[in-house]
């Protein structure tokens, strides 16, 4: 029971973490309808931004976090001139893959850098007792940072002037420019800014789990899952959707081996998408 | 003579797979062998994925699964009921049509970007669940005991025959794209392609259509599958279902030019032959992936109709040959 | 009768498209659908030809109840349509486009069978020429062209027009006309929506008029035009409503 109370206390933690990333492409698919299939390996240069910083100059990781967020946001920023820009209105299959391509160089690129032996950021903060269950500071941290993240995108979202501008063309991008918004520079921009999001998220998980450079593939798949979950172009129904795909990786392991998780989330993933392909809360349409 | 003319698409196609299936047998050298055979391979499974891919237009991310699955059924034939690599490969092909065919009637209803997930949703699904079905070995998959190949001559003859028998199987591939491609039933799912709801509004029956272009297209895959497990001698599911692989044949396809039957072949071919030119040469060998990566994106940015499309439109008089 | 129309409704969330549309079209006439914009002109045809299930009522083609059956279906049946909003297959050549007619429609030819019938078609409507380009390269009045030829190429029974002369100049409105009334001598049944005042009123044999998804109208053209209801319903633009009376002279 204590073993179960855990598990699920940390997927819950684990869940916001997941949200952010989820949020992110969740981001780009409500702004330009583009599903980033380089997401996943933004994920992982957000966890090698951590991890080098700290093993290397000793910068403590949540520092790290706020140097990979801007990394994460100037990548995206560079990613979307070059790769996404040109492909944007032309059918699903041409940004698929560009975006791909951009997978296959960021993999190439830190494969050979990097190799993909699994590292670690030697980082720990003790753990809070309380009663029977035992929970790492750095995943509470991790959990604490996620949700001053969400707090400030929807800050962002909805009272500053440029996120009512990236609402308003992601609502409808001919009406935007009607009305003098520079739809191009706004869109570029919210492409930085999902791009942020995983390198955030990819920087918080290194701050407690072991990853590869290719970790970041897993992330994005369960990114996939979350997003469908809660309605693709829906950024709350990401964070819902992080939260309800944590627990069940909290919940399902006391039920049955942890290696079924996997074939669940993805046969919900499939099923959703049959009967509610606008996610639980909604989608963008 | 009027009738050969007719199919210089077809012939050209041919014309090209034979000359790399010939290259191995007239030099007997086993290790250009193996190449020939990873070039086969990938033409089989770009060729099929096209006939969804390229002439349907819908794009399956994860069109790997059928070759896992084929993988996995005609290995779990050969080692644990004995059957011989003949029977093995047709129920893989019969299996991955059958999964094909019950994907078809659901996730088919699905457009765009949405059929795309859930095509990488299956493929996880299935690949999560054969890692723990112990009949198929869980994690550690099946291998073939080495008495298996006694039957065909011992090992040795056994790899050779494998390279026939992949010839001989992307032949077919190519021919069956061909007649798709020239058939009534090709021009109705090109019509889907092009506008679904136009397609319908002029009594194309899209849901059924495009159901039989994903079983066509998912049968080869499915019998590659247990023949490249067969002479790899195991499997494993991260070897059966590599997500990656599976946007490769994507890339391939389109490199070459979707909905040609030339243009995956030449894209296979192509794709192929640039990995191995990268691995090979020092300075590119350690960022392969990252090369080709550029590749892709210079294709997809500025000749998104691929090489094969490009030059029908270039040269519109070759379009015979260019099929 | 080809065509029974019995109280057929269609709402979209709260708002009502149509509402309790009935009328019966005897083979071989022209009817014409007319109605400011929003009157659910194409929302009818929709209903028709399966695209949309409609909310209420019931919609019979050769005594045949199809109101529950799809676009396919209908289009096997002997319905064709072309869309206001031209649908041509771009990256297919113009014959193949008006082959997918004839291999799909009613007759569901073979494809050499479907090649002389989409050569034929061509020549009838004038696209010769360009049989062999892409359809993608045609301009906006070929592309009307082409959407009336790969209808016609499915030999139907009934043929729905949605705006074939909308964005056409006076010489290809004329030859458009023509057209239709040649392929009315073949006995095919037509309805079209158009916007085109003195050529709808020349051309159609009845006249329907529809106002915010209510049928107002019904008559000979002439009859139509006198009726003050209908006059009334162009009254917000009073040129549409003068073209109107100009048309029925």
């Amino acid at each position: 029971m204590d073993l179960l109370l855990a598990s699920l206390v940390d997927g819950f933690l684990l869940g916001f973490i997941y949200g952010i990333a989820a949020m992110g492409l969740t981001l780009i698919w409500g702004v330009m309808n583009v599903i980033n299939l380089s997401h996943g390996p933004i994920i992982a240069l957000g966890m090698f931004t951590t991890y080098l910083l700290f093993m290397s100059l000793g910068i403590p990781p949540y520092i790290g976090v706020l140097l990979a967020a801007v990394i994460g946001l100037i990548l995206g920023v560079i990613i979307y001139l070059i790769a996404v820009q040109r492909v944007i209105d032309a059918p699903h299959l041409s940004s698929l893959l560009a975006t791909f391509a951009v997978n296959m160089i960021i993999i190439g690129i830190g494969t050979a850098i990097f190799t993909t032996s699994p590292r670690n950021v030697d980082f720990r903060l003790g753990a809070l007792t309380l009663g029977s269950i035992t929970l790492q500071y750095t995943r509470i941290i991790a959990a604490l940072i996620a949700i001053l993240v969400t707090g400030g995108l929807y800050y962002f979202l909805y009272r500053t002037r440029l996120g009512k501008y990236i609402r308003a063309v992601a609502n409808n991008r001919s009406a935007a420019e009607l009305v003098g918004i520079p739809s191009n520079r706004v869109v570029a921009i919210s492409f930085g800014l999902g791009t942020m999001l995983a390198a955030i998220a990819g920087a918080l998980i290194a701050t407690f789990l072991p990853f590869t450079i290719l970790a970041g593939g897993t992330y994005e798949t369960k990114s996939f899952v979350i997003s469908v979950l809660g309605g693709l172009g829906n950024p709350v129904g990401a964070l819902i959707g992080g939260l309800i795909l944590g627990l069940l990786e909290g919940i399902i392991p006391a039920f049955t081996q942890t290696t079924w998780v996997p074939v669940i989330e993805f046969v919900l993933f499939v099923i959703i998408l049959l009967v509610r392909p606008n996610g639980l809360f909604g989608a963008k349409e | 003579m009027n009738t050969l003319r007719n199919h210089l698409g077809l012939i050209a196609s041919l014309v090209i797979v034979v000359l790399i299936g010939l290259g191995p047998i007239v030099s007997q050298n086993a290790a250009s062998r193996e190449v020939a055979f990873t070039v086969l391979r990938a033409i089989a499974l770009a060729s099929g994925l096209n006939i969804l891919l390229g002439y349907t237009g819908y794009v399956s991310f994860g069109h790997i699964v059928f070759f896992g699955l084929g993988g996995y059924i005609g290995l779990y034939m050969i080692t644990a009921q004995g059957q011989s690599l003949w029977v093995a490969m047709l129920l893989a092909g019969l299996s991955s049509a059958i999964l094909a065919f019950l994907l078809g009637k659901s996730i088919l209803r699905l457009r765009g970007a949405y059929f795309a997930l859930a095509t990488i949703g299956v493929n996880e699904a299935v690949r999560a669940f054969i890692n723990n079905f112990e009949p198929f070995g869980g994690p550690i998959g099946m291998s073939v005991n080495f008495g298996v190949y006694q039957k065909y001559g011992g090992a040795m003859q056994a790899l050779n025959m494998s390279f026939y028998v992949m010839l001989a199987l992307t032949i077919v591939v190519v021919i069956m794209s061909y007649l798709v491609k020239t058939s009534k039933f090709g021009l109705g799912l090109l019509a889907i392609r092009e506008d679904e709801d136009a397609a319908e509004v002029m009594g194309v029956p899209a849901p059924d259509s495009k159901t039989w272009a994903y079983v066509l297209s998912a049968i080869i895959p499915g019998m590659v599958g247990a023949l490249f497990f067969f002479k790899n001698g195991s499997i494993e599911p991260a070897e059966a279902f590599p997500l990656h692989t599976s946007i490769e044949m994507i890339v391939m396809v389109m490199l070459g030019g979707q909905g040609t039957v030339l243009g995956p072949l030449l894209g296979a071919a192509g794709y192929q032959r640039l990995r191995g030119l990268l691995l090979i040469n020092p300075l590119f060998k350690n960022i392969q992936l990252a090369v080709s990566g550029v590749v892709l994106l210079i294709v997809i940015l500025f000749i998104p109709a691929g090489v094969v499309g490009w030059l029908r439109r270039r040269w519109p008089q070759w379009r015979r040959v260019l099929q | 009768m080809i065509l029974q129309i019995q109280g057929v409704s269609k709402n979209f969330g709260g708002l009502q498209a149509l509402q309790n549309v009935t009328f019966d079209l005897p083979e071989g006439q022209i009817l014409g659908l007319i109605g400011p914009n929003g009157a659910g002109k194409t929302t009818l045809f929709n209903v028709i030809n399966g695209v949309y299930l409609p909310s209420k009522g019931r919609i019979i083609f050769q005594g045949e109840d199809v109101t529950h059956r799809n676009t396919t279906y209908m289009a096997h049946k002997g319905l064709a349509r072309t869309h206001q909003i031209v649908k041509p297959l771009n990256d297919m050549t113009v014959l193949e486009n008006v082959m997918v007619g004839a291999c799909f429609g009613r007759e569901g030819h073979g494809l050499a069978q479907a090649r002389k019938i989409a050569h034929e078609v061509l020549e009838f409507i004038g696209l010769s020429e360009r049989a062999d380009q892409l359809a993608s390269s045609l301009n906006v009045a070929q592309k009307k062209r082409l959407e009336m030829a790969r209808a016609l190429a499915s030999r139907p029974y009934l043929l729905l027009l949605d705006e074939v002369l909308a964005g056409l100049n006076p010489s290809e409105i004329d030859h458009m006309v023509d057209v239709v009334k040649r392929i009315r001598e073949q006995g095919i049944t037509i309805i079209m929506i158009e916007h085109v005042m003195h050529a709808i009123m020349n051309v159609s044999d009845r006249i329907l008029v529809l106002d915010y998804g209510q049928q107002i109208a019904e008559g000979s053209p002439e009859e139509v035009s006198n009726n003050p209801k209908v006059i009334e319903a162009y009254l917000g633009d009073p040129k549409l409503a003068q073209r109107l009376m100009e048309g029925a002279e």
